[in-house]
């Protein structure tokens, strides 16, 4: 599903964690951790190939991704159906549009009763579950998320808990990034403490 | 998981983010308007500036109108792609697995229908503010309705390059605006030609092969600009 080999990568030639190898095949979720500031969003932001390794490579296989990050890519100006319904429509053809249309996705996500509200009027929990209702339109087959728990009440991480048992029940794979406590009920999982870099002399 | 219902359509996905853009323009009406209001008033202060003279303002009249054009091109450049990056939609769009170059020809589509479309529809207005003769006004309409959309593609690549800098705005009016020149000499050109009942055809055909490049080549560029932008 996706394999890393020798990867790292380094900001003003200070490497940010050090080198990575490590395979990850389907139904398996990998949990990231580490403090704060030791290259957890970089390695996911390289996995997702915004950003290029310096050195060593990400490998995919092929496989599709979809990406819940710090940033959730919700507008503001339009309505959580809105939102929703532009991925939905934006993604036609990858997604599965008839598993699941945007009303059932805020059901699914407890957005219901906010669902015709600017996004700008929801709270940081709700955002959250916005960007989190996407992955249920998704069809890819692995998954990158940074902090999922972050800003969500218990009834949230339990649904995150429960999407990904879904995907993982699917044959999906995950790649998660977190300093939390919390581990999702997973039973092929693995675990990555990532260690700062440090520089070459 | 279960398996692609469909091929991805590009179709489909272009005119789903042209709609989404509209509607967020839309709802920002304030700002939408901004762009012509500001070319309104630039045209405007002209003849109170150098005096109502016809003579005079009928000389300079394609020179204001379409300098007017470039500044409010340039300022309305600021919104292109500024929300998508600050949100992060520009990083799901490039992981989204559709061609980047396409998602970026959406949004310049989407901006040229916002900012450059009205100055077109209202050009023939600008043209008799400034007195324009009649017999020129046609080119005047046809030079915008060309060019504009080259000063957003085209604006669009110097967006790519500046959106993750602080003060990007600045810099990028001093990356444009060379870019613009060409733009500026054909389509005054075009339009003097035509005030003296000279043939105007080449600067119009120069104009619509700009139009031609720029549409196949700038969405390219933007879409290089931006992926180093967001890494």
């Amino acid at each position: 599903m996706l394999s890393v080999a020798n990867l790292s990568f380094e900001r003003n030639f200070q490497p940010v964690f050090q080198p990575l190898d490590f395979t990850l095949g389907g139904a398996e979720l990998l949990i990231i951790t580490g403090p704060n500031g030791c290259g957890k969003t970089t390695l996911i932001r390289l996995l997702a190939g915004v950003l290029t390794p310096t050195h060593g490579q990400v490998s995919l296989n092929g496989n599709r991704l979809a990406w819940v990050g710090h940033l959730l890519a919700i507008k503001d100006d339009l309505s959580v159906l809105e939102n929703l319904e532009f991925t939905r429509q934006f993604m036609a053809g990858w997604v599965d549009t008839r598993a699941c249309t945007a009303t059932q996705a805020v059901q699914r996500t407890g957005l219901h009763r906010v669902r015709h509200q600017l996004a700008r009027h929801l709270s940081a929990g709700q955002r959250k579950r916005c960007a989190l209702a996407r992955l249920l339109f998704s069809t890819a087959e692995l998954w990158l998320l940074d902090e999922p728990y972050s800003n969500l009440d218990h009834e949230g991480t339990a649904l995150v808990d429960q999407l990904l048992a879904d995907h993982i029940a699917g044959g999906g794979s995950c790649v998660m990034a977190t300093h939390g406590e919390h581990r999702p009920a997973v039973a092929q999982q693995q675990s990555l403490q990532l260690q700062p870099g440090e520089r070459p002399i | 998981m279960t398996p692609p219902a469909a091929a991805p359509s590009p179709a489909r996905m272009f005119f789903t983010l042209i709609r989404r853009d509209l509607l967020l323009a839309f709802r920002r009406r304030g700002e939408l308007l901004f762009p012509v209001i500001f070319a309104l008033v630039v045209i405007s202060l002209f003849p109170l500036g150098i005096g109502p003279g016809p003579v005079l303002l009928a000389r300079i009249a394609p020179g204001v109108v379409w300098i007017a054009a470039l500044l409010a091109t340039v300022i309305s450049l600021d919104s292109l792609f500024r929300s998508d990056f600050e949100d992060g939609s520009l990083e799901q769009f490039l992981i989204s697995g559709h061609p980047l170059p396409l998602i970026v020809l959406a949004n310049t589509t989407a901006h040229w229908l916002v900012s450059g479309l009205p100055l077109v529809l209202l050009s023939p207005l600008l043209g008799l503010w400034m007195n324009l003769p009649e017999q020129a006004m046609g080119v005047l309409l046809a030079s915008l309705a060309l060019a504009t959309p080259i000063l957003s593609l085209v604006g669009s690549i110097g967006v790519g390059l500046t959106i993750s800098l602080r003060r990007g705005g600045q810099l990028l009016s001093l990356l444009v605006f060379p870019l613009y020149v060409p733009v500026l000499i054909m389509a005054t050109g075009g339009i003097m030609a035509a005030v003296d009942g000279l043939p105007y055809g080449a600067f119009l055909g120069l104009l619509s092969a700009g139009l031609i490049a720029s549409l196949t080549l700038a969405p390219f560029a933007t879409a290089a600009a931006l992926k180093i932008s967001l890494s």
